[in-house]
């Protein structure tokens, strides 16, 4: 019974998916839109075939996911040093809170010139975009986390004499813990996306620019597939971040639930 | 009067520390690629003439402002349809979250296909990318609308276009509000990455232009006017948005207020 219930919505989604691939099968041959700008689903998909041959298609798929991990990683750990320190000290927050908000709308893609000046068709330029945009994610989540420490308790690890390392590892890390991964999942889809337009934009080596190449080159079945593939991938991190916050919260949720019977 | 004064000397305090700290580390600066942070200022009003915003400025917000529009008409109309439908919402959710996880930068060499490369494809960019969080963020403020209202809409009989608007459109405005916000941001990058693949005039392709000119001075100033339109667009968000929701915002506060 649970079963055919928990069912349903996976068959619906499948069939939504397939009536999605059905579509982009169907749409060239009416003619609504010329195959030459929207191949049919199986020559795409054969399109895919051949990328997965390839061994530059994995080159282009490890860049991409090597800038990701390299600039996720440093925006994280500068994202939680300098919230907690931000949040930890009330004059700095007071101090720095519109600034954060006003350096937050500034686009990243402004940066995109600096950095094809700086380091031209790098990684390096990837990287600066990246840290840039999923930086904010993380320190503004930080914020709210730290924001949200239980004064009760930050007091009774202040009277107990906690020095200032032991109330953060044990009274604001576990608060924050919440929102911090929140800001982690946040910025690991930000980060994605801006790996893949400073490929793209400025021709760095990896997803982006090989989506480039094909257009350039008129390959049109080619373009789809890797787009696709990008899709693909901002799923997966999606649905791996979500299930990592699940693991290392599970604690959190129990405590929640029991707070709120 | 004095509080209104402390909030805006701490609010300015920093971003004219880090100005002045700019100022004084790129001074002598003599590196190619970093000019004193003087001779931006000196060239900002020099580059950003009137003639050059109305040629340049200008027609890139046009586009914002259009692509934008459509894509909070046509995400909210759609997210009414998806998320008034339970079954709806459970056929298109996969293909709606393959959508979103695309990049919306890589959209821009699909739409020059359909759109070539004038105004049309970067307002057909524009509206494709901003429609997803908005289209995602009403279909879940849909799915929320308190039961008790609703049930109570449905003994009064109200129904049709005036449920949608005095019961669920209201009740999900939040959410959209939310859906929007994150929407602009998008834009404004899409903005200016249309304008850097092909363009005759805007923002983005100025900026290009500047630096494969090497004309760096004029390139800083560039982001740093970019950086203020993206400023003021999130300010001018939040005014409307705090005007919009007053009756939101209100209500949290009263909430939040006894604990």
């Amino acid at each position: 019974m649970t079963r055919a219930v928990r069912a349903t919505p996976v068959i619906l989604g499948l069939s939504g998916l397939t009536g999605l691939l059905l579509l982009v099968e169907l749409l060239p041959y009416t003619g609504v839109v010329s195959a030459d700008y929207l191949p049919p689903t199986h020559r795409i998909a054969a399109a895919l075939g051949d990328e997965l041959a390839e061994g530059a298609f994995w080159a282009a798929l490890w860049d991409t996911l090597l800038a990701w991990a390299i600039g996720l990683t440093i925006a994280v750990v500068a994202g939680i040093v300098v919230g907690i320190v931000i949040g930890a000290v009330p004059v700095l927050r007071a101090l720095t809170a519109s600034t954060i908000e006003f350096l937050r709308p500034i686009p990243s893609v402004a940066l995109i010139p600096l950095a094809v000046l700086l380091y031209g068709t790098e990684i390096q330029s990837t990287l600066m975009l990246v840290v840039y945009a999923s930086f904010w994610q993380v320190l503004i989540q930080v914020l709210y986390g730290v924001q949200d420490v239980d004064p009760v308790a930050e007091e009774t690890a202040r009277s107990f004499g906690f020095s200032p390392w032991y109330r953060v590892r044990y009274v604001l890390w576990p608060t924050a813990l919440p929102y911090v991964m929140t800001g982690i999942r946040l910025a690991a889809a930000v980060a994605l996306v801006l790996a893949i337009t400073a490929e793209l934009v400025i021709g760095a080596p990896g997803l982006g620019s090989r989506i480039a190449v094909a257009q350039s080159s008129n390959a049109v079945a080619n373009m789809y597939a890797l787009i696709a593939v990008t899709g693909l991938l901002g799923v997966a991190i999606n649905l791996a971040a979500r299930g990592v916050e699940r693991l290392l919260l599970s604690w959190h949720q129990s405590v929640r639930g029991e707070v709120l019977i | 009067m004095s509080r209104v004064l402390t909030k805006v000397g701490l609010a300015v305090a920093l971003p004219a520390v880090l100005f002045a700290i700019w100022w004084v580390a790129t001074e002598g600066s003599d590196n190619f690629y970093v000019p004193p942070l003087r001779e931006i200022l000196q060239t900002f009003p020099d580059v950003w003439t009137w003639d050059r915003i109305r040629a340049d400025v200008l027609p890139s917000l046009i586009r914002l402002a259009v692509g934008y529009t459509i894509a909070v008409f046509a995400g909210v109309a759609l997210g009414l349809l998806v998320g008034g439908s339970r079954r709806v919402r459970a056929v298109l959710e996969p293909v709606l979250e393959f959508f979103r996880a695309i990049p919306p930068p890589v959209l821009v060499p699909v739409i020059m296909l359909f759109a070539g490369i004038g105004d049309t494809m970067k307002v057909v960019v524009i509206a494709a990318g901003c429609v997803w969080p908005i289209l995602l963020n009403t279909v879940e403020g849909v799915r929320a609308v308190d039961s008790v209202l609703a049930d109570t809409c449905r003994s009064y009989g109200i129904t049709g276009a005036n449920r949608v608007r005095h019961l669920v459109l209201r009740s999900a405005s939040p959410q959209i509000a939310a859906g929007m916000r994150q929407a602009l941001s998008i834009g404004i990058i899409l903005m200016v990455i249309s304008e850097m693949f092909a363009a005759s005039n805007g923002l983005g392709f100025t900026i290009v232009q500047f630096q494969r000119s090497f004309a760096i001075p004029d390139m800083w100033s560039g982001i740093l006017l970019l950086g203020l339109l993206g400023l003021a667009l999130s300010v001018l968000f939040r005014l409307v948005e705090s005007r919009a929701l007053a009756w939101y915002h209100g209500q949290r506060r009263a909430q939040r207020g006894p604990s």
